[in-house]
């Protein structure tokens, strides 16, 4: 528990946090209201007001990455590992207390993104979050940013460097994931499993029918259902923090 | 007490310690003495169970440090002033350091007084002259109330007080029966500040002695005498003593192997006027650079401006 409190105050003690969660959330509510400001000619669905989701999520990934690397980058890793000299308590504190705050500050930006579009929109008769999926559409954006913290925390944990562990992630996510599909024949079929693309089907994945306008929506891949496709996004964060663990405990600090 | 057997340590293939072994007795100052690049700071950083050695093993109380519990309340280090997040405050820094530990936030406060900077404990450390650092870092090496403490370079680019406030820091320290382990590139700091020394060069240990045996091995002393009756007192002391002019306009003799009371004996017995008698004390550095010669890992083109024997006291403005 004590450790808990160390990174804690670790975390809060610093400004660069509190930008984030800041910027996470203004990202994502502020652009939710423009797009709920202009629906008109048909109700907002429920996914209209978490299209932007992931803008607070890349945000918030790199909070989780600055979270490790400017201990690298300070030394001040240095100082954690004298005080606690088995690496891996610390390590997994800080993934608790990042962990947890990036899934509030995910419910936090969700629910105020659809609270938002329901006092914004024309006609906010489909907005009401009414069936298990819808809820599973809002809420579970606070599951993606946890996961996705923890998938940050193991890159900047194997990086080091915030400028590396940073570009990884944003290239991956923007850029790779989407380049992927050009690759012929088997692009798509790869990219069916990339990460990020399977994260967005538990977001969007499976609608009620009422939902979607036209049959028009975000899109989302994927051959597993929408539980299925958070457990492999977390599946593999947890893979990728788990090996950091690994190579933390055993690499000169 | 720290004991290391066989330490090595490879990076790639620069080999940065090499089978060093030594001990570092409890309740004493120990110098940890080398040029740069030697191999102290690696050595300290096993020490703490930052780095692996690549063979051999360095214990703390006979334990490995990664085995300690709660290692704060038994060894204080400060091998960096600079591993301090520069936008949090003194205070926060070391809040997070204490609790990881168990300590009460009073002791924070505690330490804070001890070191001198209550007055700026909320400013951000990033602002902190090197002096404020350096003791930002002392204060959290205390933290715990540690029986060991370990300091890498602690006076290296501070002003004359920032030394003299370390160097009776340290003085302190030990006085309280505390074990403290100080590393420098300057024999002449050490030989203010440690009572043991130990001396390593590029990654091997050259010497492991008190610091007093240490000067009296490396160093030779001569007495520098002069006189109206030079020639006189020149022709009395040969076969007695090596004697060589000092520099010619100085008009004074440079006496090797006997104490300055036999000269004064000497003079006296033969109605001799002195005008000077002055134990010189050989240079320090000198006999530093001599030993750790071989060992320097980037020489200067020309390293070996060889300094002449200075008077005693002489050598405490170096540094």
């Amino acid at each position: 528990m004590t450790l808990l409190a160390v990174e804690r105050i670790k975390l809060f003690s610093t400004r660069s946090p509190w930008w984030c969660m800041l910027l996470a959330l203004g990202l994502t509510i502020g652009v939710t209201a423009i797009i709920a400001a202009n629906w008109d000619n048909a109700p907002m669905p429920v996914l209209g007001a978490v299209f932007t989701h992931t803008f607070g999520l890349y945000v918030i990934m790199v909070m989780a990455a600055l979270a490790v690397t400017t201990e690298y980058r300070f030394g001040t890793i240095k100082s954690t590992f004298q005080a606690v000299p088995d690496r891996i308590s610390p390590m997994i504190a800080k993934a608790v207390v990042v962990v947890l705050l990036s899934g509030l500050v995910g419910l936090a930006s969700a629910f105020g993104s659809w609270g938002l579009s329901w006092v914004l929109a024309d006609d906010n008769s489909e907005l009401a979050l009414t069936t298990a999926n819808d809820w599973r559409h809002v809420a579970g954006v606070g599951l993606v940013f946890a996961a996705g913290a923890l998938l940050a925390l193991g890159v900047g944990a194997l990086v080091r460097q915030t400028a590396g562990a940073v570009s990884i992630i944003l290239v991956f996510a923007l850029v790779v994931e989407s380049v992927v599909g050009f690759i012929p024949n088997i692009g798509d079929d790869i990219q069916k499993w990339m990460p990020f693309t399977v994260a967005s089907k538990f977001i969007f994945g499976d609608p009620d029918p009422s939902a979607i306008p036209e049959g028009a929506g975000p899109p989302a891949i994927g051959e597993l259902s929408p539980w299925g496709s958070f457990a492999y996004f977390a599946g593999i964060a947890l893979v990728i923090y788990v090996i950091s663990l690994v190579v933390v405990k055993r690499r000169d600090a | 007490m720290i004991e290391a057997t066989g330490l090595t340590k490879h990076y790639g293939r620069t080999v940065a310690v090499d089978d060093l072994s030594f001990s570092v007795e409890a309740g004493r100052v120990t110098g940890f003495l080398g040029p740069n690049g030697a191999g102290k700071s690696t050595t300290m950083r096993m020490i703490l169970g930052l780095d692996n050695p690549t063979r051999g093993r360095v214990t703390v109380d006979g334990k490995d440090y990664r085995s300690l519990h709660k290692p704060l309340h038994v060894v204080g280090a400060l091998l960096d002033a600079k591993w301090v997040h520069p936008n949090r405050s003194a205070r926060a820094h070391l809040q997070w350091m204490a609790r990881s530990n168990d300590i009460p936030d009073k002791r924070v406060d505690e330490v804070l007084d001890l070191v001198g900077l209550t007055q700026v404990a909320k400013r951000r450390a990033g602002g902190f002259s090197l002096g404020m650092s350096q003791r930002l870092g002392i204060a959290g090496a205390l933290l715990g109330d540690p029986k060991v403490l370990m300091f890498d370079e602690p006076v290296n680019g501070l002003d004359p007080e920032g030394i003299l406030w370390i160097r009776q820091f340290m003085h302190r320290l030990a006085d309280d029966g505390r074990t403290v382990f100080v590393s420098s590139h300057l024999l002449s700091e050490m030989a203010q500040t440690a009572q043991d020394l130990i001396v390593i060069g590029r990654g091997k240990l050259i010497s492991q002695t008190s610091t007093e045996q240490f000067i009296k091995d490396a160093t030779e002393d001569t007495v520098r005498v002069r006189s109206p009756q030079l020639e006189r007192l020149r022709e009395l002391l040969d076969g007695r003593a090596r004697v060589a002019d000092a520099a010619a306009a100085d008009g004074a003799l440079v006496v090797h192997g006997v104490e300055p009371s036999f000269i004064g004996e000497l003079a006296a017995a033969n109605g001799i006027t002195l005008h000077e008698l002055s134990p010189q004390l050989g240079s320090l550095e000198e006999a530093f650079m001599q030993l750790t010669k071989e060992s320097v890992e980037y020489h200067a083109a020309d390293a070996d401006q060889a300094t002449d024997a200075r008077p005693i006291g002489s050598h405490e403005s170096a540094g």
